[in-house]
């Protein structure tokens, strides 16, 4: 009951706190900054859902840009082409008031995640049957496929993309609210998941998969939920960011994005989701940082993570995290003592 | 139908842990096991012995789903588990150890056995993502039953320890502690005592025996040490190149020719 009570106020509090920081933000902040903050909060649901699949499952996954493009381009299709369809016999869906834009948006969040969900639960299938690198270049594929869609099929624009999405959650300043509530789920998703024992079965899997088997754990099962986790997040990413650009094209989905997606999570630290939240937040910021530099700023940039690479090959945290860890561990022990 | 291929092994077997009928398994043209026939008794605590080489590790695999027979059956409990994967077999209750040691390197001593009480775990995984109340409560659970282990066997002072990190015996010994975790009904050690000094193995048998004493264990432990499972072990099944050369007492394997010249050479 108490642990009720408390969540009820944790979630209280994040709910009001979010909301006011997204007002107090949107209206003292630059234009510039504020672009680059949702750019990070974006990419760090991103690392975090791949950190899902590739770090906490060890399923090496380098095609999470096509999960992001999947949700982007559903939750685009529903505002552009879907509602304006229905919109006439529901006239609650109508967008332009506050509620009215909510509403659509959770509509879009729920499609985006569902079709993402499911593009994960495709291209986890055949991990269980690949490894390593092959199922790499899988997903590489997967990720190549979706992007080659995209160019060709007409009604999404092609090559040109979609343009004069509604900012469904910009609407009553809400983008920031948006945005880092779904950073808060996934990291807490993350930390639930890891902590659990049932978790722990997700970790078994990276870290011997025979020996996994043989204490019962049913690795396809775990391997196929990491990958719908995993993917109807990124989707979840997808869609607030297509909400926010107003304009998505292919190139925003293309292998770079996955590559830079894959970069954060070995950077961070492979497992580590305090790894991947940072990371993500230096690797975006980090080339705004570098803009005095003009034409050089892509060539620094790229040595600076190969130095980062080199000086800590594990990741900047390697497979630690800060904030719950320390916890998880004295309380068992303490109990042991006492009984 | 299973419940009548138990009872055709005749009404004195229709109890026993585990029957292997005549088990075949063929990598190509060799054969690892041939025509092999084994039963546990509930409670025993058996040696499966052999050379190198004489097909105790696949036997192992056999019984875990990790090869599937090229012919024969094997059943454990009145059930045919040909064809079954790992991870069901493990569930029913039947757990192993590994020759070279397989342990969840990253994680740390008590995690390592956390995970295999999986098995038993009622909070699924949408409670495992509300950390409710079913889920806290489980994982306590769960948690003291695996300290509970880790004092059994031991290991109490090092569970917050990286497993990679332990010296060898204490590896070789989280990782029966890993199999108990599972609560298995049958459990396979493959060659526990290998690469331990005499001293050590002496140990290791004695903590075996313990083993199977408080968690009321069947056990079935391969171990090409002879003198290690003599001690030990209240039956004894010899196999050399796949076949069963001797079955028997410790007292009479020790003196059996055929057992002699397979060990010994002619």
């Amino acid at each position: 009951m108490r642990i009720l009570l408390l969540r009820v106020i944790a979630i209280l509090v994040t709910f009001i706190g979010l909301y006011m920081l997204s007002q107090f933000v949107t209206y003292q902040m630059d234009p510039y900054y504020f672009q680059v903050l949702i750019e990070c909060g974006v990419y760090i649901i991103l690392a975090v859902s791949l950190n899902l699949i590739n770090g906490i499952t060890g399923q090496f996954s380098i095609g999470h840009a096509g999960f992001f493009a999947v949700g982007a381009y559903v939750g685009a299709a529903w505002t552009m082409i879907w509602q304006p369809m229905v919109v006439g016999r529901y006239s609650f869906l109508q967008m332009g008031t506050l509620h009215g834009d909510i509403l659509n948006l959770l509509i879009a969040l729920v499609l985006g995640m569902i079709s993402a969900g499911m593009a994960g639960f495709v291209v986890g299938l055949p991990s269980l049957r690949l490894r390593g690198d092959y199922l790499a270049i899988a997903t590489l594929g997967f990720a190549e496929v979706i992007y080659v869609l995209l160019l060709n099929i007409n009604s999404v624009g092609g090559a040109r993309g979609l343009n004069g999405i509604p900012t469904l959650i910009s609407s009553g300043n809400l983008a920031l609210f948006w945005i880092f509530l779904f950073v808060i789920i996934s990291i807490v998703l993350s930390r639930n998941i890891m902590q659990s024992v049932r978790g722990l079965t997700w970790l078994s899997v990276r870290e011997d998969e025979i020996a996994a088997d043989a204490m019962g754990v049913d690795t396809t099962k775990v391997k196929v939920t990491a990958f719908v986790i995993g993917s109807a997040l990124a989707g979840a990413a997808g869609v607030l960011y297509a909400h926010f650009l107003t304009g998505i094209s292919p190139d925003i989905f293309s292998m770079n994005t996955s590559i830079l997606i894959t970069t954060m999570v070995v950077l961070g630290g492979s497992g580590s989701v305090t790894g991947s939240v940072i990371a993500a937040t230096v690797l975006i910021v980090l080339p705004e940082m570098l803009r005095f530099l003009k034409n050089d700023r892509m060539v620094i940039y790229s040595v600076l993570l190969i130095v980062m690479m080199l000086t800590r090959p594990q990741g900047i945290f390697g497979t630690k995290e800060i904030g719950f860890p320390k916890w998880r561990r004295k309380q068992p022990k303490t109990e042991g003592r006492s009984a | 139908m299973e419940a009548q291929t138990a009872e055709d092994g005749g009404a004195i077997r229709i109890m026993s842990v585990l029957e292997i009928r005549d088990v075949t398994k063929k990598f190509g043209g060799l054969a690892a096991v041939s025509g092999l026939n084994l039963i546990i008794e509930p409670g025993e605590l058996l040696g499966l012995i052999g050379p190198n080489g004489a097909g105790k590790t696949t036997v192992f695999n056999l019984i875990t789903g990790v090869y599937k027979p090229s012919s024969g059956d094997v059943i454990f409990q009145g059930r045919r588990l040909n064809g079954l994967r790992s991870c069901r077999i493990a569930s029913l209750g039947i757990c192993r150890t590994f020759q070279n040691i397989r342990l969840f390197k990253q994680l740390n001593v008590l995690d390592n056995v956390r995970i295999a009480t999986h098995l038993h775990t009622k909070a699924n995984l949408l409670d495992s993502i509300l950390r409710n109340t079913r889920l806290l409560n489980n994982d306590r659970e769960l948690t003291e039953f695996s300290l509970m282990i880790l004092r059994s066997l031991k290991l109490e002072d090092v569970s917050d320890q990286r497993s990679s990190d332990l010296p060898y015996g204490l590896q070789r010994r989280l990782e029966i502690a890993r199999a108990i975790a599972t609560k298995p009904k049958l459990l396979l050690l493959d060659e526990p005592a290998a690469g331990m000094n005499p001293q050590e193995k002496v140990e290791l048998m004695e903590l075996v025996r313990c083993v199977r004493r408080d968690f009321h264990l069947t056990i079935l432990l391969i171990e090409h040490d002879m003198r290690v499972v003599m001690g030990i072990c209240e039956r004894i099944y010899v196999l050399d190149y796949g076949e069963l050369i001797a079955e028997g007492k410790p007292e009479v394997i020790r003196k059996d020719p055929q057992v002699l010249s397979a060990y010994l050479g002619e």
